[in-house]
């Protein structure tokens, strides 16, 4: 330890937190900043296939996509298919974790049962809920007809089946979301509760002014990740309805996935890729600083 | 009203009882899978969705699927995928979040930012160019092309660096006056305590991968090389041909298995790993 010749020489010690750094760093420049510019890069060109050397055409894969009835299609679903997943499964993710608060045995049960679906692939979910929504004999429509509702065609109807993913969907990530709205409400201090209750606020008051606000970090968190599972998931989408019927539940990505697995549409692929990730991106940031601007917080 | 009813009929017990209510509703699909797959003769008929086990229970559907399923390949498959990405994960996040945490250098904030974003890049947006890269690299078909991605992940390098932060300065202190090297300190001192840390993200990591299909799916071509999810998808349509949803209910069972007996045992690990993943 005394003989400073065992110290590396300077020029080494300064480049060691690079070099830490290096491994993580080449990981994600090669599969997320080098494929960025390669996507964007190839929604330039004409080329065809993976390997191809196309021509420069600007925008033009822009121009077909935007004039391609099934892309905007897609865009249309998947904004559908955002909202209808993401307010239902952050406001029963808040409910829940509101009710379920304290910890009793009968609460950390039922924690668990809705947890319960987070660890369950989407695939297997989706074989499981094709069968809840087969018209007629399907664990639905069984117990509806009890109830004296006929049989519906829920994942054959266009008007339904997008509707039916977006069940799926909120019930996969509500409990997901309900483990951050636990944690945040740990971060409500007990006092400020108490001192609105003796001022004589009811419960709908406290938990407007009091709960609400403070929560705001986690209302913003827990919204862009629902916001990107949106984006990101589509494994339902291929198990159940392969974007169908009438191409009611093509989403964003599943065009993207096919058209760079079917149909070999290098540009559109490409194309479809910078939009999604600029709309992913922007609407990420949009609602990080809506959500924080509306809410004042301490750290 | 009797008094003695009255005295039950308080809000906390309404609520109670609706909670019930509604977790019992939400757990219908599991209730129904595990039932379904327990039913003897399970041909799609009409009693099929009865959430009664009015029936003999019956091992006949799990004797079907393990005939009708590679499962002892897609299981080994999965878990060298799984430990197969973990491991590289544990080594890249443990040196970066170190570097972050620890060491004072020229650019940090920039670099770290740009950690930052990778987080609100889904990496399955850009499975198109990603794929090129496998093709390039000589990776494409294979389980590694399947993990490489993931190798360097930004979320445990956060996660990391908060543990490591948390950490007083005085241990490593005490050890670099012993004489002890960034890589001892590091080794015998920090990566001991981080332990929590390393589960935490250990477990999401564990779940994501285990259950990912889409990427899986598209790298892999070779059915010697399939892992569980896409296996699962593949036998489950061969079932859903013959309307055998028991035979599907048991498949399902399989693969979501190892994840539940995990969760059932470390319960307060899951829940802790999963907030974590919420770190910001």
């Amino acid at each position: 330890m005394h003989e400073p010749a065992r110290k590396a020489p300077r020029s080494v010690r300064s480049a060691q937190p690079y070099l830490l750094l290096l491994p993580a760093f080449l990981c994600l420049a090669a599969f997320t900043y080098w494929p960025m510019l390669q996507v964007l890069l190839a929604s330039l060109t004409d080329k065809k296939r993976v390997g191809d050397s196309g021509a420069f055409v600007g925008a033009e894969n822009y121009f077909r996509i935007f004039q391609d009835a099934h892309f905007l299609g897609a865009l249309g679903n998947n904004a559908l298919y955002a909202a209808g997943t993401v307010i239902p499964s952050v406001l029963f993710g808040f409910l829940f974790a509101l009710t379920l608060r304290e910890t009793t045995n009968l609460s950390a049960i039922l924690r668990s049962i809705l947890f319960f679906p987070t660890l369950v692939p989407l695939v297997g979910a989706a074989a499981i809920f094709i069968f809840v929504f087969m018209p007629d004999i399907g664990l639905l429509d069984y117990y509806l007809a009890k109830l004296g509702i006929s049989a519906t065609n829920w994942l054959g109807n266009p008007d339904l089946a997008l509707v039916s993913l977006m069940a799926l969907t909120t019930w996969k990530n509500a409990g997901y979301y309900m483990l951050f709205f636990l944690a945040g409400l740990q971060g409500v201090p007990q006092d400020a509760e108490e001192a609105a209750k003796i001022e004589g606020a009811n419960w709908l008051q406290r938990l407007y002014f009091v709960i609400i606000p403070m929560l705001g970090p986690t209302f913003a968190f827990v919204l862009v990740i629902a916001l990107i599972s949106a984006v990101s998931q589509i494994d339902h989408v291929i198990v159940m309805t392969d974007g169908g019927p009438n191409n009611a539940t093509n989403l964003l990505l599943y065009y993207i996935y096919q058209q760079a697995h079917e149909f070999y549409d290098l540009g559109k692929a490409t194309a479809a890729t910078v939009v999604t990730l600029i709309a992913l991106l922007t609407l990420s940031f949009l609602s990080l600083r809506t959500v924080e601007r509306k809410v004042h917080y301490e750290t | 009203m009797r008094p003695e009813l009255k005295k039950w009929l308080t809000p906390g017990a309404l609520l109670a009882a609706t909670m019930c209510a509604v977790v019992f509703l939400w757990s219908t699909p599991f209730l129904w899978m595990l039932i379904a797959s327990f039913r003897p003769d399970a041909g799609g008929g009409l009693g099929m969705a009865s959430l009664f086990p009015d029936f003999t229970p019956t091992l006949q559907s799990y004797r079907y699927a393990i005939e009708d399923g590679y499962w002892p390949l897609w299981f080994l498959n999965s878990t060298i995928l799984v430990t197969g990405t973990l491991i590289v994960q544990l080594v890249t996040i443990s040196l970066a979040g170190y570097a972050f945490a620890r060491i004072r250098f020229p650019g940090k904030e920039a670099i770290f930012y740009i950690f930052l974003l990778q987080l609100m890049l889904a990496p399955p947006v850009l499975i198109v160019p990603n794929l090129t890269t496998l093709v390039h690299l000589g990776l494409y078909d294979s389980l590694i092309g399947v993990m490489a991605p993931y190798w360097g992940s930004a979320f445990g390098t956060f996660l990391m660096r908060q543990t490591f932060r948390s950490i007083p300065k005085d241990f490593e202190e005490a050890a670099i006056i012993d004489g002890a090297s960034w890589w001892q300190v590091l080794r015998h001192v920090l990566i001991p305590l981080s332990l929590p840390g390393l589960t935490a993200f250990s477990i999401v990591s564990v779940v994501y991968h285990w259950n990912e299909f889409l990427w899986p799916l598209m790298v892999i071509n070779d059915p010697d090389k399939m892992v569980l999810t896409v296996g699962l998808v593949s036998f489950a349509q061969g079932a859903e041909g013959a309307s055998d949803w028991g035979l599907i209910a048991a498949g399902t069972l399989f693969i979501m298995a190892p994840l539940f007996i995990a969760f059932t045992a470390f319960q307060r690990q899951f829940v802790n790993s999963f907030m974590s993943s919420g770190v910001k």
